[in-house]
């Protein structure tokens, strides 16, 4: 039978001994949330800190998933255990997702020293899903290193990755536009590496020259992400890519502020999602439900500002 | 808590007609699961490590090559040796009826041949879930 124990100090023993059985559960309760997860983390912290992490992220179609498997099979040749959170997107009507991510990466599906998860986003914006920086923490813990992020096919603003990587990877495909789009904020500000992608296809050297204009404009002194042409059809590129993010994951794990910055982000998270449990469970308790506060609106007893203002305790805290 | 449905989806052994799995994937996601799927000509052994990485509830298998006697035990059999075998299975295709209650006998809780509405496999998921 599947290990039924939630005590989190009990899957928390699992998780470091490696065992993929409750790296799986491990991994199910911090998606589902609820009481264990807070201790199982805690007992993961430290651990989870460890693993290098490379987000890789782009539009849908591009080829991330590919890539992914190529870098997969890069590492094992080196004999690195690696571990995938891959975050497709659930639907805003029935919350359901296909997770397609898997279906690219089948060249490794046997090698128990790969762990690879599939994720939904379930309603998270930003590319990522709420439990993928919890996943990457249980990966982490069950010595998977790196820890390689997938996220979302994204579009122009969702950046969410590059606060949880150590390593971002923004992969670009051509023909999706003029130099224009290449000029925008948001997205192409994040890649620490810049794949471009398929690079078989037509209208490759004009997406390079717009990137590479692009790039022209970075103060000196500044870093430069590096550009990399890449093609899975022919496996260009993956060799140049491997040494270039093992590099920038060894310069990343020197930075003095490395864990600083990773700890700072997992705090925002936490106390983002408990920040907003919290005032829903008082604004529950002050109008009986969430939909009660809402007809006390509609009714004209109060305004959401109001709600707000008395969530932050600057107002009095009666409906 | 959200405690959604997780499914894989595959296609062990060599035939190529993925249509089936395709619109039994659509349609899970339209009821509002989560829907892993990874295609055609796995291996059983691949099947049974994907659905334990993934930690899925049920697993379902489409197989219109007539090899269904031998994959799907073998899918069965796998995930119960490796300690998984509390995950739901079935199965789909074209497979004939005197086979069923044999695969029913290895482990599959329902095996759905063409026509089936997906309706019905659906509401058999609900169900299993609900008897857990």
């Amino acid at each position: 039978m599947r290990p039924s124990s939630t005590d989190p100090a009990v899957l928390a023993a699992g998780v470091r001994s490696r065992s993929v059985r409750a790296v799986a559960r491990a991994l199910s309760l911090v998606e589902r949330g609820g009481a264990e997860t807070a201790g199982l983390l805690h007992e993961l912290f430290a651990a989870g800190l460890a693993a290098g992490t490379v987000g890789i992220t782009g539009p849908p179609g591009s080829g991330k998933s590919t890539l992914v498997s190529g870098l997969i099979g890069s590492l094992r040749a080196d004999g690195r255990r690696v571990g995938v959170v891959a975050v497709d997107p659930s639907s805003p009507f029935t919350g359901g997702a296909l997770l397609g991510d898997r279906l690219r990466m089948q060249d490794h599906a046997c090698d128990e020293a790969v762990f690879i998860r599939s994720m939904g986003s379930r309603g998270h914006l930003g590319g990522l899903s709420w439990a993928t920086r919890d996943a990457v923490t249980i990966l982490s813990a069950a010595s998977y290193d790196p820890v390689i992020v997938e996220t979302v096919g994204v579009g122009q603003a969702e950046v969410e990755v590059a606060s949880l990587a150590d390593v971002t990877v923004l992969v670009l495909v051509p023909g999706t536009g003029d130099e224009v789009q290449t000029m925008k904020a948001g997205i192409m500000e994040i890649g620490d590496v810049i794949v471009l992608n398929k690079s078989d296809r037509p209208g490759m050297d004009q997406l390079e020259a717009s990137v590479l204009a692009g790039l022209d404009l970075i103060p000196p002194g500044q870093t430069r992400p590096a550009v990399i042409r890449c093609s899975a059809a022919t496996g260009e590129g993956l060799d140049r890519l491997r040494g270039v993010l093992d590099e920038a994951l060894a310069v990343a794990s020197a930075r003095p502020d490395r864990e600083r910055r990773r700890v700072r982000a997992l705090l925002e998270s936490v106390m983002a999602e408990r920040g907003a449990a919290i005032a829903a469970a008082r604004v529950a308790s002050m109008y009986g439900s969430l939909d009660g506060a809402v007809d006390t609106i509609l009714a004209g007893g109060t305004t959401p500002y109001l709600i707000g203002g008395m969530l932050e305790g600057n107002l009095e805290l009666t409906p | 808590m959200d405690r959604r449905i997780r499914v894989l989806i595959a296609k062990p052994g060599l035939d190529g007609h993925d249509r089936g799995a395709k619109y039994i994937a659509r349609a899970l996601r339209d009821a509002g699961m989560e829907v892993v799927y990874t295609g055609i000509r796995q291996t059983p052994e691949a099947i049974a490590d994907a659905a334990i990485q993934e930690d899925v509830d049920f697993v379902g298998l489409s197989l219109l090559s007539g090899a269904h006697n031998h994959l799907f035990p073998e899918v069965a059999r796998l995930l119960r040796e490796k300690g998984a075998g509390d995950i739901i299975l079935f199965g789909g295709g074209v497979i004939p009826e005197e086979d069923i209650p044999g695969l029913r006998a290895a482990g599959f809780r329902a095996i759905f041949t063409p026509g089936t509405p997906s309706a019905d496999v659906v509401e058999f998921m609900h169900r299993e879930m609900a008897a857990r």
